[in-house]
């Protein structure tokens, strides 16, 4: 019984500390405002299908080329004659996956990595901080390019390239904030009681880095969105025809003159969506800023 | 304060070593041998073969990389062209320059804009200036900087006619793409700035220069300004990186001849050499900048400089 009550006292803590959390952010107009355009673009993500059925990217109408925002056709139509709307509505689960998986398989990298360099540091850190040097010595959209170069351009090898450049900035990261925390009291606590290292890092050092590592990944999402459409954009990304916002671009660049209003859409998705997640990290970081608290 | 000049120097050898390794590596993950790349798949298996041979790529890998290696430092050569059979070098000597002014002014333009607008934000915090340079930095951060250069070039270039759109044949075709690939950058910067120079506004020593007499402008400029600049400066090194990459997707857009479309061109054509050399010269370069970027920052902060003089 007096266990439970423990444990319930700890999670009631927690809970008013993640109200806290939210509270604060809820303050802040700007965060706010991210926060509503990410969930729409979650929300158009997922009901894609719902919103505008998937054959409406791929339907091409010869006579329809190129033609301006209509009532049919919202965002109007490209040189194929494919609705521009459907195309950008689908397209956003390329930009959201992308976005999402790479900044998550980072962060499960950069926590393993950054963790035990911070938390072991040493040899282990010293070898594997000069190989991170080297990685970083190249500016990342080369890396990512050159590892498509070496693979070919599709979705799968644009997912390792673009996690590859984006590795070492989260391990790094992960590594200062668990090298605070690892001098803390309650660590040698933990220890002199007998328990494991990995106990220690999965239980006490990593939840305690937690804030920093969450306002990194949310501007990652943002960071990775927008090099996946760059890469796709020059061709070495998504392909066509495939309705990732960066390769809607590409196509339109040759129609541009005539047909400008291919390029607004798809480019103010991409802006939306990147703007989306650095405000919600924005925020984030200001409401998780321990100096800011009042 | 040599000793840390010379250490510092010291350490970017093997960083170079490493990149020119991590490179390689990754170019040889490139599936088929270059016989059949520069053959075609049509080549008689002979000929592909005795090309091979005397491209040395029936060699192990790491003898492989050490000739390369070799070749590089001893003859300063980065290998032949897949598709044109001359050395790549001097295709790249040619095209670098372009990225060259590209990269470097945007830099100086995005760290011109960013710190001045940065330290006028955070003087003014709360005005309307700050406010609206704030929300501008938010939507420069997120735009796609390749987005951005189609938009400038449909404004100034097509409707009002003013800038050419692509191009190098003089200096006005550099300002539509130094123009757009600053702007993520200047927006970085200048957030950046905003936020310790606030900081820095808030420290003791400032309350203390202020209660001595100095004028506003004296408490500003002499005291907070040095002290807020210095993680600007780290920042700067890597916002050059960013720029290096960024120049590269912005020499498509406006049709440049840098090393940018180079690489482009040189993966699509699989001219394995081409992209190494080309790859291997920008990191170098990068390399050199952060060298250059790590020198000025201990010049300027009083800490490191007496770790070592003393």
């Amino acid at each position: 019984m007096a266990l439970s009550a423990k444990t319930r006292a700890r999670k009631a803590k927690k809970h008013s500390e993640v109200k806290e959390v939210w509270r604060r952010f809820r303050k802040n107009k700007a965060a706010m405002i991210g926060l509503g355009l990410a969930i729409l673009i979650v929300l158009v993500a997922v009901f894609a299908d719902v919103i505008v059925p998937y054959d409406r990217t791929t339907t091409q109408v010869a006579e329809k080329r190129l033609q301006g925002p209509s009532s049919e056709h919202p965002f109007g139509t490209d040189h194929l004659g494919r609705d521009l709307f459907a195309r950008i509505v689908h397209g956003s689960r390329y930009s959201l996956f992308i976005g999402v998986s790479t900044s998550v398989l980072s962060l499960v990298v950069g926590c393993l990595l950054g963790a035990a360099c911070g938390y072991f540091g040493g040899r282990l850190d010293n070898v594997v901080m000069r190989l991170l040097d080297v990685f970083m010595s190249v500016p990342p959209v080369l890396l990512s390019l050159a590892v498509v170069a070496a693979l070919g351009p599709n979705l799968r090898n644009l997912l390792i390239a673009i996690t590859i450049s984006c590795v070492p900035g989260t391990v790094r990261l992960i590594r200062s904030v668990v090298l605070t925390v690892v001098d803390q009291d309650f660590i040698d606590a933990a220890r002199s009681y007998g328990a494991s290292n990995l106990r220690i890092i999965v239980k006490y050092v990593l939840p305690n880095a937690i804030g920093p590592i969450i306002v990194h990944t949310t501007m990652n999402i943002a960071n990775m969105i927008l090099s996946a459409a760059g890469l796709s954009f020059i061709g070495m990304g998504v392909q066509p025809p495939a309705p990732e916002w960066g390769a809607l671009l590409s196509s339109a660049r040759v129609y541009m003159f005539r047909a400008p209003y291919l390029l607004y859409f798809p480019g103010s998705a991409i802006l939306m969506a990147a703007l989306s997640f650095n405000l919600v990290g924005d925020g984030l970081r200001d409401a998780l800023d321990p100096r800011l608290r009042n | 304060m040599y000793r840390y000049v010379l250490r510092r120097l010291l350490l970017t050898i093997p960083v170079i070593l490493g990149a020119i390794f991590l490179v390689f590596t990754i170019m040889s993950l490139t599936p088929g041998d270059p016989g059949t790349l520069i053959l075609g798949m049509t080549a008689d298996k002979e000929d592909i073969e005795a090309l091979n041979r005397e491209l040395g790529y029936d060699k192990p890998f790491l003898v492989r990389f050490f000739n390369y290696l070799a070749d590089i430092i001893f003859r300063f050569d980065f290998g032949d062209s897949y598709r044109t059979r001359t050395p790549v070098f001097q295709e790249i000597f040619q095209r670098f320059p372009n990225t060259f002014y590209l990269a470097v002014g945007s830099m100086a333009l995005s760290s011109i804009l960013g710190i001045s607008l940065g330290i006028l934000s955070a003087v003014r915090q709360y005005s309307f200036i700050d406010t609206f340079f704030t929300v501008m930095a938010m939507f420069f951060a997120a735009i796609p900087g390749f987005w951005l250069g189609l938009m400038l070039m449909l404004v100034f270039s097509l409707r009002l006619g003013w800038l050419p759109s692509s191009g190098v044949d003089s200096w006005r075709c550099f300002i539509l793409p130094t123009a757009t690939l600053s702007a993520g950058g200047a927006a970085g910067l200048m957030r950046l700035t905003r936020s310790t120079m606030l900081e820095t506004i808030r420290q003791d020593y400032i309350r203390t220069a202020r209660a001595k007499g100095a004028s506003e402008t004296t408490v500003i400029w002499k005291h907070a300004l040095k002290n807020a600049l210095l993680p600007v400066i780290t920042s700067m090194g890597m916002s050059f990186g960013a720029s290096l990459g960024g120049a590269i997707i912005i020499e498509t857009v406006f049709g440049m001849p840098g090393l940018g479309t180079y690489i482009v061109t040189s993966i699509r054509q699989k001219d394995v050499p081409a992209v190494s050399a080309a790859t291997l010269l920008l990191s170098v370069l990068f390399c050199l900048i952060m060298l250059v970027v790590d020198l000025l920052y201990a010049f300027l902060n009083p800490r490191i400089k007496a770790r070592y003089t003393s």
